[in-house]
């Protein structure tokens, strides 16, 4: 990327406020998630209070504590992490498949191209939250076997997106002029379609992260969760049952879940204004 | 292409895509851990061993694998799921007994969030720029955000709890006996906060999809050729933008299916809906797997078949689809 | 533009006329309320566009769309309307009017669509009738019989119309009277014989000198060697089958036989989807041909594959359409064209040393080697592209529609840039076009090609002079200004903006 090209992406993201606000919000959750446990040295499991706690009652105690007298405000700070790591391992993944399937099913064509695209087909049509309980359910609960779930329930609409912009892209006559030059399949494929494909691919990866973070508090809300990790989705469960009595509980890890998901999601509307001034719709 | 030769083929793909739903069933069961026989069972241990060399049998668990795989898909293919050794009961017939009531909230979220997201979606790109366009963007990307357990939780804090409006458990109060007209009520009024909560969620995405083809569609060539004739501002909007932009929130009601089942499991399991969501739900809690899986296959076939609803529906709409 | 604005149809709330007025019958257009505009609109204004492709209904039948101009303007009953809509469809020459009112756009091909514009835009007998660029999109045969059919509308329903057009050939046969305009100025207005002939301003000038005239030059016939040589080359696509469907097939080129000589341009003419382009296609090898022989020199090229094609490569090269699409638009020009060079083992400096020589050689400097594509214009893009094809010192050139997404200014230099390479490198070219007064200047020979077949071909002045194909015929009539019948009628007035936005 040139410095010209620079400005205009900086100047176009920016003129979307929206995405500063969320850009804003996401770089406080991301300065909490790396340097927060450094406020709360302790594990988020330790019972350090009375039980109960209401919030904003007790020093030290903005958001009150659990059941069983944890401090809520170190679940929220260690959560983050989690929600984040996964949230990012698990597009990683799903995006290593992605790019690889659809980019050799786009570019190759014909009977590799059916076979791959059946295949994602497939992934598309199973239900992808029940898919990725019953994996997490069958190889346990962790933090590697949720990040696994996560990716393999995402990565077909990256694989198609790729796909298609890559039928594209391979027809385009800048692509057809390389291969007339004599240019290897292998260089045409990294050097002259893949940085054009990215844009669209980046935007859409920055909403997977949001549906990640949401999978992952969902699952953990479903009891999934890596029982040594403290998340978001776990606290919220957790106070469930008490709700009636608590209801800060469940609330505040809820509420750094949707600004968490809102911030992310605004984020990549701003990079897709940005990046594609004039993508279609079918990203989404 | 005649339309019943389309829905033929979309019946066909649709076995194929269930047959090798029940292949990686298959597997996943060999992946569980421990004996595929306790999967099969339940819990390892909680099974006597007469059941478990009932099953083996019935399995073939002994023989090579891609015997075992035959086995397993003749099994299925008959409609056996297997038995829940903790319920006491055929797979098959738990999931039937709860599949109505995950079929009524289903249905209702989506007719709500299919109403309200395109009604939205229209007001919103009419007024593009002004409050009410903000207002309704802003709205659409909360709940998009929203994580659906905890706004579960929160309505019933707020509607059950504080204002004491509507049920937060269950399908239908236990205490009395309801018939008729009474009974409809009683299920209609639990029915509201669960469907309310999981079509929420679906608007927010049908709300922005709506506004966003309506502007594309708005600035194509024949809205030009329309306002030409004389018709009258509303009259192209109608006819001429809604149709077409209708299409891709078509497509995207068959793609959302199974975002639509996977939510539902997380509505269910908040709202002790007595559904299939409900029924995966103490599944895992029980580390019943082979009912877990069980449910798995019956969602599936519930998503392809609401896909293969949409596909025909998008023939109706658009004549494009019956020519192939 | 214009037009958009007397119709009220400028994308509000971001375009609006800021002053003037557009006088219809007495009344300003402008100034009427948008209820007002709406009884105008289809009953005494018809208007068409630019595209059919987009600008009907797709879920729409035509049927329903003809009528909703009835219905907008509350005229005729419903048993009147029906026979309306076969009366219009009939009238704007369209076969079966009985079936196609039952029909979705989609079944309907381009010019189809914009009979179908027309039979909407007159339905109720407007008195002025705008067309902006009606046959821009169009083929040439398709396009000669719009223009007839519109002018014969006109002299039978003595309507005025505004003709919005790039193409000074479309003047000169159909305009009474003519506005060029400039950047959004007018720049003169006059009778249509009096402008061509005698043009006023240096813009319509510049503009009317652009129009390549349509005669071949005289050529000594060279009786060189061999260099291509295509026997019975057959080209069938086959469309993408699903489980239980047949892949429709096309057959886009049957039993094609040309040879192209050495250091000689050999055009091939014909209109879209007539399969010069596959042909083309074919030679660069971006295709692999089903059945027929392709030798260059004395290789067969046509069933190479992967490494083979290799040292072939180097020999043919190929100049694209779309100055816009065919180069990268993230990488710097002088990479996009060393990346050949170097893809065939050439170092590094030496093939930008090479470059900088090619650069100065397509008249663009050394300057160029840092900067982006978008950093140039159309016409200098291509000529990037032409200098890309250079880098690999080619034997033959297969140039694909090279001037077709240009300004006709722009054209001519691309055009004399060709012939002056060719002319001094010793090139043979493959020169594929569908505009016949282009064809006329370049190629030495002609090549004809209508639904995947060679129909005729020669020498450029004897097909041009003698054509003997009945489609080659019509081909050179459909060539505007030259061959339509007059068709204006005396007491009528066609104003025609010459739009050059």
């Amino acid at each position: 990327m040139t410095a010209s090209s620079l400005a205009e992406f900086t100047r176009r993201f920016s003129r979307h406020g929206g995405a500063v606000l969320g850009a804003a919000i996401l770089f406080a959750i991301t300065m909490l998630a790396v340097f927060g446990p450094l406020l709360y040295p302790e594990s988020p499991w330790r019972m350090v209070q009375k039980p109960f706690l209401p919030p904003m009652m007790t020093d030290g105690f903005l958001f009150g504590t659990d059941t069983l007298g944890r401090n809520i405000a170190a679940g929220l700070v260690h959560g983050a992490r989690v929600s984040l790591l996964i949230g990012l391992a698990s597009t990683a993944a799903a995006l290593v498949v992605g790019v690889t399937t659809g980019a050799v099913a786009g570019f190759f064509g014909g009977r590799v191209d059916d076979v791959l695209m059946r295949f994602t087909e497939l992934f598309q049509t199973i239900p992808n939250f029940a898919l990725a309980i019953v994996l997490v359910a069958i190889l346990q609960p962790s933090t590697d076997s949720i990040v696994l779930a996560i990716a393999i329930v995402s990565w077909p609409p990256i694989a198609r997106l790729v796909r298609s912009e890559f039928l594209s892209l391979r027809s385009r006559e800048f692509v057809q002029a390389s291969i007339v030059q004599g240019q290897s399949s292998f260089q045409i494929i990294f050097t002259q379609i893949l940085p054009n494909a990215l844009p669209p691919v980046i935007v859409m990866a920055s909403l997977m992260v949001a549906t990640a973070v949401l999978l992952e508090s969902s699952l953990s809300f479903m009891g999934l969760g890596d029982p040594n990790t403290m998340s978001w989705g776990y606290m919220i469960g957790a106070g469930r049952t008490v709700i009636r009595q608590a209801w800060w509980i469940s609330f505040f890890p809820g509420i750094a879940i949707l600004l968490t998901v809102l911030s992310i999601n605004l984020v990549g509307e701003g990079l897709n204004d940005a990046l594609n001034p004039r993508l279609s719709r079918r990203t989404r | 292409m005649h339309r019943l030769h389309f829905l033929g083929i979309r019946l066909i793909k649709a076995v194929l895509v269930l047959f090798a739903i029940v292949v990686l069933n298959f597997f996943l069961i060999r992946a569980a851990p421990g004996d595929p026989a306790m999967v099969l069972a339940g819990e390892a241990g909680a099974a006597d061993e007469i059941f478990i060399a009932q099953l083996r049998e019935r399995f073939g668990l002994d023989r090579p694998v891609h015997e075992q795989l035959f086995f397993y898909v003749r099994q299925v293919a008959s409609l056996d799921l297997g038995f829940s050794y903790r319920q006491q009961a055929p797979v098959l017939t738990l999931i039937l007994e709860r599949l109505p009531a995950t079929l009524l909230l289903t249905l209702a979220a989506f007719l709500i969030s299919m109403a309200l997201g395109v009604l939205l979606g229209v007001l919103s790109a009419r007024r593009v720029g002004t409050w009410a366009d903000s207002l309704i963007t802003l709205v659409a990307l909360i709940f998009y955000a929203t994580p659906l357990f905890w706004l579960a939780l929160m309505a019933i804090i707020l509607f059950s709890v504080q204002l004491e409006w509507l049920p937060a458990f269950g399908m239908r109060s236990i205490s009395q006996d309801l018939t008729g007209l009474a009974y409809v009520a009683d299920v209609a009024s639990h029915l509201v906060l669960p469907a309310l909560t999981l079509g929420l969620f679906f608007m927010a995405v049908y709300a922005r999809l709506t506004r966003a083809s309506m502007l594309e569609v708005a600035g194509m060539d024949f809205v030009k050729t329309a306002r030409a004739k004389g018709l009258s501002p509303g009259r192209v909007t109608r006819d001429h933008v809604l149709r077409n932009a209708l299409l891709p929130v078509v497509t995207l009601a068959g793609i959302q299916a199974g975002h639509l089942v996977g939510g539902a499991v997380l509505t269910e399991t908040v709202f002790a809906w007595p559904g299939i969501g409900r029924l995966m739900f103490e599944a895992l809690l029980q580390r019943d797997y082979n009912l877990l899986l069980g449910v798995f296959v019956v969602a599936s076939a519930m998503v392809l078949l609401f896909n293969i609803i949409t596909d025909l529906a998008y023939t109706f709409i658009d004549p494009r689809i019956e020519a192939g | 533009m214009i037009a958009n604005a007397v119709m009220g149809l400028l994308p509000k709330p971001h375009v609006r006329p800021v002053a003037g007025a557009v006088r219809f019958r007495g009344r300003d257009l402008l100034k009427e309320t948008e209820a007002a505009l709406q009884a105008i609109r289809g009953k005494d204004i018809g208007m068409i566009f630019q595209e059919p492709m987009t600008a009907l209904n797709p879920v729409m039948t035509i049927e329903r769309q003809i009528v909703e101009v009835f219905d907008a303007h509350a005229v005729l009953d419903k048993s009147e309307r029906k026979s309306k809509v076969l009366e219009l469809l009939s009238d704007v020459g369209l076969p079966d009017p009985e079936l196609l009112r039952r029909s979705y756009p989609f079944r309907l091909s381009g010019g189809q669509r914009q009979r179908v514009m027309i039979a909407m835009a007159l339905a109720l007998r407007p008195e002025v009738l705008i067309a902006d660029e009606p046959t821009t999109a169009l083929d040439v045969t398709t396009q000669a019989q719009i223009l007839s059919l519109i002018c014969r509308l006109q002299s039978e329903r003595d309507m005025g119309i505004m003709f919005v057009t790039h193409d000074f050939g479309i003047v000169s046969d159909i305009a009474d009277r003519v506005a060029v305009m400039q950047l959004g100025k007018l720049v003169e207005v006059g009778r249509a014989a009096d402008v061509l002939r005698n043009p006023q301003h240096d813009y319509t000038r510049r503009l009317l000198s652009a129009v390549p005239a349509f005669v071949p030059k005289a050529r000594p016939a060279a009786h060189r060697g061999r260099l291509l040589s295509i026997a019975r080359l057959d080209m069938t696509y086959r469309g993408k089958h699903g489980l239980f469907t047949k892949g429709r097939t096309v057959e886009a080129a049957k039993e094609v036989s040309l040879d192209v000589r050495k250091g000689e341009t050999l055009g091939l003419v014909g209109e879209s989807g007539s399969g010069k382009s596959t042909i083309g296609r074919c030679i660069v090898r971006l295709l692999e041909p089903s059945g027929g022989s392709i030798r260059l020199g004395d290789i067969d090229i046509s069933r190479m594959r992967g490494k083979q094609l290799h040292p072939i490569r180097k020999r043919v090269q190929m100049i694209f359409q779309d100055p816009y699409a065919s180069l990268n638009p993230r990488r710097k020009v002088g990479r996009i064209i060393s990346e050949g060079p170097m893809a065939h083992g050439v170092s590094e400096a030496e093939a930008t040393a090479r470059t900088i020589e090619l650069l100065e050689l397509v008249g663009l400097g050394r300057a160029a080697l840092h900067r982006y594509a978008h950093e140039f214009s159309g016409g200098q893009r291509q000529r990037i592209g032409i200098a890309r094809a250079l880098a690999l010192d080619p034997e033959l050139l297969v140039a694909d529609e090279p001037l077709s997404a240009l300004d006709v200014s722009v054209q001519a230099q691309i055009l004399e840039l060709l012939a002056s390479i060719k002319e001094r490198l010793h090139l043979a070219m493959l020169f594929i076009t569908h505009d016949l007064r282009v064809a006329a200047q370049i190629c030495d020979r002609i090549a004809v090609m209508q639904r995947g077949r060679i129909v005729e071909h020669g020498d450029t002045a004897d097909v041009f002079t003698n054509p003997t194909h009945p489609y080659t015929r019509e081909l050179i009539g459909a060539v505007s200004g030259l061959a339509l019948p007059s068709t204006v009628v005396a007491g009528q007035e066609s104003t025609l903006a010459a739009d050059a936005l």
